[in-house]
């Protein structure tokens, strides 16, 4: 705060208009001049009129075309409209809160004037701004970024799903229109996309639900045990148990795809032909998934393990030895004890592990592409939601369903991580007692 | 005598499930390993342990005038160090803001890296595609590296601020005290005491373009551009002659190397995270 001398300093401007310097803003930078801070006031003035000369031309095709999506099949590209046409509406949205922070600044500024603040000189003042603005500053060059790889296609894709893009349908040759809701009522409605939808969606649970949950569950097994303190050498085991993990895993999916081949895979051929077994691993549905969920433990569970020993670690002797005065059976311990101490400390990235299955593209394709096929169905027995999109996309260049289903994968996703906040915030409110 | 004997069989009953445990990790890491020095190129022949060891599939990768193995390998380099130090240099800005400063929308900002961190850059794909080709960086090495630094930008950030926020805010405020600038306290205070963080952050940056297939296959269209990953899976996708063992002897080079860096890393890997999820 300035001191209360300078405050008071200057009395000329007591009759100066707070409201009007509001309105003449409406015009970025005039408000500023009447305010009598003539630097901000002409960078205000000639950044606008910059802004407006500049991307005049671009928001005008990019409002047009994000409208019409075009209307010279051939000659309009449908796809860059609409690029165009949503960074317009991002572009303007920030020169919204430009606009509004010139207005809000006028009328600030204009107020203290009025009761006879004395600004701060140039050089003062931008060493203000800079104090104020660091945080920005910092994280400026992060979220361009964020904007454009992450927030801007997540924004595209879910325009997709309100046109009628796909292989069919597709630009330059012919022009996109909005449909509105009617590829998501297709979804929903069609016979063979919704019993598709449904045998998929539910794969998708039992899938992230069983292989995570699995995977947890035998972390915590092998964490317990050798944690115990008999035994011996736990470094080396802790080591080779993580090892999976360590190894990249389109490597060893890779392999394992090869090693689970029906005909000449090493499983068939040297694990079970002693036994007269022979499994169709990729061909049958469910020993397909069966064995992706197999693999998937044993990638998945390396991690879970090694956070779970950590945890382990950390819990007090202590209190295993008053569990044991007061007659605990060892399971007593484990359930009292171990289990709630373990879940409480870890439940974020549990939950993380969750989402992480759920959006398991790597295991689902490379393993089987999603196959084996099933008759009357668009997607494979072992395809998961985010596989599907991909195929959609990729194989089937239906754009328009990749697009409703990701965002059906979106909401879902979007749940999850809710759970996620209110996990972190409980911590949080915990670590203040 | 009888709690002896009960204490001895549960011993032996945990080392016997280890030692399984052990075999069913191995079995695949060695199925590789022995495949990779077969010399056939097809899976049916081939056997766990090789009748006739050979290193010609390592011979081929290296030295044959159609293998373009080693450039693959300067490709990934390539974009692998630029990913890490441009992350670790974008990531700690935003953790620094995130951690040391109150500003307008930073608790929002917080919540919204962990729902974007959830979000696959896979669901966008079709955007990444189209913005790529538009500003001409579709089939460029430089347009990978764009989509790595961001995709993992949430996730970096939020393990990187979960550490600063471990690190005591009387620091900075006493250095403030004594007349240090912004980034006088982020440069000489917080990033010496980070440095194990950063250490990972540039560390899994580094490794993810080794580990990566799908973006390159939807970015990269030609072979000389090819990052390994992609060109290995390439070896055994390609329909009419794939190449099994030399994959095999492709994976093993990368793997070999990874999983080393990996096993003295993990832990601080795992306590990052513990910070991060815990105090986000």
């Amino acid at each position: 705060m300035k001191p209360q001398s300078e405050m008071t300093a200057d009395r000329r401007f007591s009759s100066h208009k707070p409201i009007a310097a509001v309105l003449l803003s409406i015009l970025p930078g005039l408000g500023q001049l009447y305010n009598r801070r003539w630097i901000k006031g002409i960078l205000f003035l000639v950044l606008s009129f910059a802004m407006l000369g500049l991307l005049y031309d671009f928001m005008n095709i990019g409002f047009w075309g994000i409208y019409t999506l075009g209307t010279i099949p051939m000659e309009d590209d449908s796809r860059s409209l609409l690029v165009q046409g949503l960074l317009s509406v991002l572009v303007t949205l920030f020169l919204a809160v430009f606009y509004v922070y010139n207005l809000i600044d006028a009328y600030k500024d204009a107020s203290k004037l009025k009761q006879g603040f004395k600004f701060p000189s140039v050089s003062e003042g931008a060493r203000l701004t800079w104090d104020r603005g660091f945080p920005y500053f910092m994280v400026l060059p992060g979220l361009f970024i964020l904007t454009f790889v992450v927030i801007f296609p997540l924004v595209f894709m879910i325009a997709l799903a309100f046109t009628n893009y796909n292989m069919y349908n597709s630009p330059p040759a012919k022009l996109l229109d909005w449909v509105g809701f009617e590829n998501f009522t297709v979804l929903f409605t069609d016979p063979s996309w919704r019993s598709s939808l449904i045998s998929v969606l539910s794969w998708t649970i039992i899938w992230t639900f069983v292989s995570t949950t699995l995977q947890i569950a035998v972390a915590m097994g092998l964490a317990v045990m050798v944690n115990d303190a008999r035994v011996k050498f736990k470094k080396l085991i802790r080591t080779i148990f993580i090892l999976p993990w360590a190894v990249p895993s389109f490597v060893t999916i890779l392999i394992f795809a090869a090693m689970f081949n029906d005909g000449f895979g090493a499983i068939n051929r040297e694990l079970l032909a002693p036994f007269g077994i022979s499994i169709p691993w990729l061909s049958d549905p469910t020993w397909s998934r069966i064995s992706i969920i197999m693999i998937q433990v044993w990638l998945g569970f390396p991690f879970v393990f090694a956070l779970f020993s950590g945890v382990l670690q950390s819990v007090s002797k202590d209190w295993y030895e008053a569990a044991e005065v007061d007659g605990g059976s060892r399971w007593d311990k484990f359930r009292h004890i171990t289990l709630p101490h373990v879940m409480y400390a870890t439940a974020p990235l549990l939950i993380m592990q969750y989402a992480g299955n759920f959006n398991n593209f790597n295991v689902i394709y490379l393993f089987n592409e999603g196959g084996p096929p099933v008759r009357g169905q668009m997607a494979g027995g072992t395809d998961i939601l985010i596989s599907w999109v991909y195929k959609l996309t990729f194989e089937n260049n239906n754009y328009k369903m990749a697009a409703v289903i990701s965002i059906i994968m979106g909401v879902i996703v979007a749940i999850l991580a809710l759970l996620q906040f209110r996990r972190s915030r409980s911590f949080r409110e915990e670590k203040m007692f | 005598m009888r709690k002896t004997l009960k204490n001895r069989l549960e011993l032996t009953g945990i080392y016997l499930i280890v030692l399984l445990m052990f075999l069913i990790i191995s079995y695949p890491l060695l199925w590789t390993i022995s495949l990779s020095l077969n010399p056939g190129s097809s899976l049916f022949s081939s056997s766990l342990i090789p009748e006739n060891w050979s290193f010609v599939h390592y011979n081929w990768l290296f030295n044959d005038p159609s293998s373009n193995y080693l450039l693959w390998y300067k490709n990934t380099l390539f974009v692998a160090t630029i990913t890490s130090i441009a992350s670790v240099v974008v990531v700690a800005f935003v953790a620094f803001a995130f951690s040391r400063y109150e500003f307008v929308g930073r608790k929002y900002g917080i919540y919204s890296f962990l729902l974007l961190q959830m979000f696959p850059v896979l669901m966008g794909m079709v955007a990444i595609y189209l913005l790529l080709n538009t500003v001409g960086l579709l089939d460029s090495l430089w347009g990978l590296v764009i989509i790595y630094i961001g995709g993992g930008l949430p996730m970096n950030a939020f393990l990187v601020k979960g550490y600063f926020d471990t690190i005591p805010r009387d620091l900075d405020e006493s250095a403030k005290i004594d007349g240090a600038g912004h980034f006088r306290i982020f440069f000489q205070i917080l990033l010496p005491l980070a440095k194990p963080i950063i250490a990972v952050v540039a560390l899994f940056n580094f490794m993810s373009p080794f580990m990566d297939f799908l973006l390159p296959r939807i970015i990269l269209r030609s072979p000389e551009k090819f990052t390994l990953a992609l060109g290995l899976f390439n070896f055994i996708n390609d329909k009419f002659a794939n190449n099994f063992t030399r994959f095999a002897a492709g994976a093993v080079l990368i793997a070999v190397p990874i999983a080393i860096v990996f096993l003295f890393l993990q832990r601080y890997l795992i306590s990052g995270l513990a910070d991060g999820a815990t105090k986000g």
